[in-house]
């Protein structure tokens, strides 16, 4: 049997090709939608062509995407140890909320960790009709009186929206009563929004709102960062952690993987951001930077070459020779290892081909570590990205604003009368862009992908077969939704949500857990073994029965 | 059984109208049960001689699931069954969802059982369809004959043909009908041929014209109806003839509602043409 390389599977197809037996089966209104969603990638003067993203799904099409209250409740919000999560609601809500993300905590010496406890105001039938105010409220005292918690976060629920609970004024007269707990609330009922993008910008205004900034206490370290949109899924957080301390920089706050309430009070002492995950929490970082003068840099801590890239950046920043030196000392320390189990498992990987249609940022992250396997990507796209995420910053000030844009709150932000402190100068921060440290900057997924493959956004379940179907891949990586009707089709598929059982994949040790995973998969025949009783007896036979 | 719910823009006599009929529907010799679906609770206050029902839903608040029909209907004037279904305060909960919850509730318990020996269930709605639970006496064939209280202003007509859309909505997946436009009269000119025009158009009739009299409120006042309250007054004998039109009425339509333009002109015809 001949070996085809991912070189000569790309040439065999043609993406416009592909592309229209894709939204073939649509009619002719879809087909139009779907097909500004499909972008065969070219590399233009000007970045990438243009995408379309973060509108609607069209009915009846099994999207990937998930809701608003997942995107607060779950993605955000869920990874915070030390505040307590109530959501108010019918229990499913919560149940299936609970636990289910694989972002890790460590308790700490403080050993506050509500991770695993999982609280519902489990509103019942006449909750709904008279209103379930006072059962919340009553709830909040509960759960105060019981943990003695910082912080109590209230999320709503579709039928709170619905019924017009008025959970802002309950969070806000229960803070006043309670007068050592943070109480507040979020209006992020489910059906708010194109996705849960929508929930990721509700839960971080209302943390901007309520939290940042409450604790003045200075925080000690030579060289402070914060880590935004990194939700230590599989323990990435952690692995970053210690690289970061072994490079004695200080996380004052990660947003918001193993985060804690006082980490996010603490936030405005840092002097430089660091944003992993732009789709979900760019807007903070522009927000820090108004009001308390903190820059912003893109990181990516996924792909050995990409972490040792970020440290090196962080160090720029910094300007400071000692903290390069140790960085490079712990590049040079920690890369030996990593390229030593490269290199056994490359030549197993070098060559195959992957889909990546996950997260707003990880379908891009991810590529990092798949370059690095010598693997080729075939096609990738984010379920809840952006265009700005797509086609980079650049194109920030051309996206429509829509009705549905509209409906999510954005807060006006101005400098901080007492604390706002430009970390760098205009002059330092000139010298430091000369020198090629860019602030405030994201290409984008598209212009990282070689021309002539498919950038697709909101990509579906029939879509997603038929890509399968056609370009054949190596591997698959998605969320748990797709899992088992790609691993059906006889492909081995990879959760980048919740990577399964595995991880972390993150920073150097991160990476090599990753190499030996992908070996596994794409190594491993079992998938293709299975038949579907069509393929092994392709067609029904019957016959009419004379009576 | 058969199965009546009154509509009608909000303040125009529909728990009185109803109320009213009901006592010309018992000297008939009728055995009648009225379902107040309003939050307020009023639907039943001159059955009852005052405000003296304890709500389905507040019964289902206090008492949980252990609720006999004893503790949510009460016996009214002549023999009648009076529920509330009640709801939350002004600007809280839904309404409309404790309207659900208050006929299912009641259905459960039996209250329409064949037993019961009843020959009307009414169904006294608040206001306009506003939103899913208000229609729900309309829809899955809770009521199947819809009486819209109306008179010829023109918010009253303008609310008549909203209700008569939901009504052809619900129609369509059920066996629901509009029985007739009863008029209300408010002293509006040519109020009578109006109401009777637009009832034509609308594919049904204007099954009763009740006259303005003040021994309506005085009734009211005595928290009585004014068959109860005065058997001889002129007014009492106006609700024994709605009464009776609706007992012998077999006129059953599914609607056919105005365009907005339609009746505005019907508004213009009449209103211009003295």
């Amino acid at each position: 049997m001949a070996i085809v390389t991912a070189d000569e599977k790309l040439r065999q197809w043609d993406p416009e090709e592909i592309k229209a037996k894709l939204i073939s089966i649509y009619p002719p209104k879809v087909a139009r939608k779907r097909a500004r969603q499909i972008m065969i990638n070219e590399a233009l003067e000007e970045g990438s062509p243009e995408i379309m993203a973060n509108v609607r799904t069209i009915p009846g099409i099994i999207t990937m995407r998930g809701c608003t209250y997942a995107g607060c409740k779950g993605v955000i919000m869920g990874p915070t140890r030390d505040i307590v999560h109530l959501v108010h609601g019918p229990i499913g809500c919560s149940f299936y909320a609970w636990l289910t993300r694989r972002n890790q905590t460590n308790a700490g010496p403080d050993g506050e960790n509500y991770m695993t406890y999982c609280f519902s105001t489990d509103m019942q039938e006449s909750d709904i009709i008279f209103g379930g105010e006072k059962k919340l409220a009553q709830a909040i005292q509960e759960i105060y009186d019981l943990m003695h918690p910082k912080a109590i976060a209230v999320f709503a629920t579709c039928p709170v929206g619905l019924i017009g609970d008025d959970i802002h004024t309950v969070a806000r007269n229960m803070k006043e009563r309670l007068g050592d707990c943070n109480v507040f609330a979020f209006s992020c009922e489910g059906y708010k929004g194109v996705s849960q993008s929508a929930g990721h910008h509700i839960a971080n205004n209302q943390i901007f709102r309520h939290v940042i900034g409450e604790n003045d206490e200075p925080k000690e370290g030579k060289y402070r960062i914060n880590l935004l949109g990194e939700y230590n899924i599989g323990g990435d957080g952690f692995e970053i952690d210690r690289i970061f301390k072994r490079c004695g920089i200080t996380n004052i706050a990660t947003f918001s993987g193993n985060s804690t309430y006082d980490q996010f009070a603490s936030a405005h002492q840092a002097d430089l951001n660091c944003v992993m995950c732009h789709r979900s929490i760019n807007y903070v970082a522009d927000m820090l930077e108004i009001r308390f003068g903190i820059p912003w840099v893109k990181v990516n801590f996924i792909g050995a070459n990409a972490t040792a890239k970020s440290l090196r950046k962080i160090a720029a920043y910094f300007n400071d020779r000692e903290l390069e030196q140790r960085i490079e000392a712990v590049i040079a320390n920690e890369l030996p290892e990593v390229e030593k189990v490269l290199e056994e498992v490359r030549p197993r990987t070098e060559g195959k081909t992957v889909m990546l249609f996950v997260g707003g940022s990880r379908a891009h992250h991810y590529q990092e570590l798949f370059r690095e396997l010598g693997m080729k990507v075939l096609s990738a796209g984010y379920e809840f990205a952006h265009r700005d995420d797509y086609e980079g910053r650049r194109v920030l000030p051309f996206i429509k604003v829509d009705a549905d844009s509209r409906n999510i709150e954005e807060i006006e932000v101005e400098p901080d009368e007492r604390r706002y402190r430009p970390r760098k100068s205009p002059e330092e921060m000139e010298v430091l862009e000369k020198a090629g440290i860019k602030f405030k900057h994201y290409e984008g997924l598209a212009p990282d992908m070689p021309p002539g493959t498919l950038v697709i956004d909101d990509l579906n379940q029939h879509e997603a077969e038929k890509l399968v179907e056609l370009l054949e891949p190596d591997l698959f990586c998605a969320g748990i939704k797709e899992k088992y009707s790609i691993q059906k089709l006889g492909v081995p598929m990879k959760q980048l949500h919740s990577y399964d059982s595995g991880g972390p994949y993150a920073g150097f040790r991160g990476a090599i857990n990753f190499y030996r995973e992908i070996d596994r998969l794409v190594n491993s025949r079992v998938w293709s073994y299975m038949k579907a009783p069509w393929q092994e007896e392709p067609q029904l036979s019957a016959a009419y029965v004379n009576g | 059984m058969r199965k009546v719910a009154i509509y009608g823009k909000g303040g125009i006599g529909k728990s009185t109208t109803t109320q009213n009929t009901v006592a010309g529907l018992v000297e008939l010799g009728r055995q009648v049960m009225v379902v107040g679906c309003d939050p307020k609770a009023d639907s039943t206050r001159l059955l009852l001689g005052g405000l003296a029902q304890k709500s389905v839903l507040d019964t289902l608040r206090e008492e949980g699931e252990d609720v006999e029909l004893e503790d949510i209907r009460k016996k009214g004037y002549g023999g009648t069954w009076c529920v509330e279904s009640g709801g939350p305060e002004p600007g809280v909960g839904c309404a409309g969802r404790g309207i659900i919850t208050s006929i299912n509730m009641l259905e459960s318990l039996g209250a329409y059982d064949e037993s019961e020996g009843l020959d009307y269930a009414f169904y006294d709605v608040l206001g306009d369809v506003v939103c899913g639970g208000f229609a729900m006496p309309i829809r899955d064939g809770k009521a199947e004959e819809i009486y819209i209280v109306c008179s010829g202003e023109m918010m009253a007509m303008y609310a008549a043909n909203n209700i008569s859309k939901g009504i052809t909505k619900f129609a369509q997946s059920g066996n629901v009908r509009l029985g007739g436009l009863i008029c209300n009269s408010r002293k509006v000119d040519n109020e009578k041929e109006m109401i009777e025009k637009f009832a034509e158009r609308l594919g049904t009739q204007m099954i009763y014209f009740i006259p303005r009299d003040n021994d309506v409120q005085r009734a009211e006042i005595n928290r009585k109806t004014v068959i109860e309250w005065n058997p001889e007054a002129k007014q009492a004998d106006e609700y024994r003839g709605l009464a009776r039109a609706i007992d012998e009425n077999d006129m059953f339509v599914i609607p056919t509602p105005l365009e907005i333009e339609d009746l505005e002109e019907l508004l213009m015809d009449f209103g211009l043409m003295n």
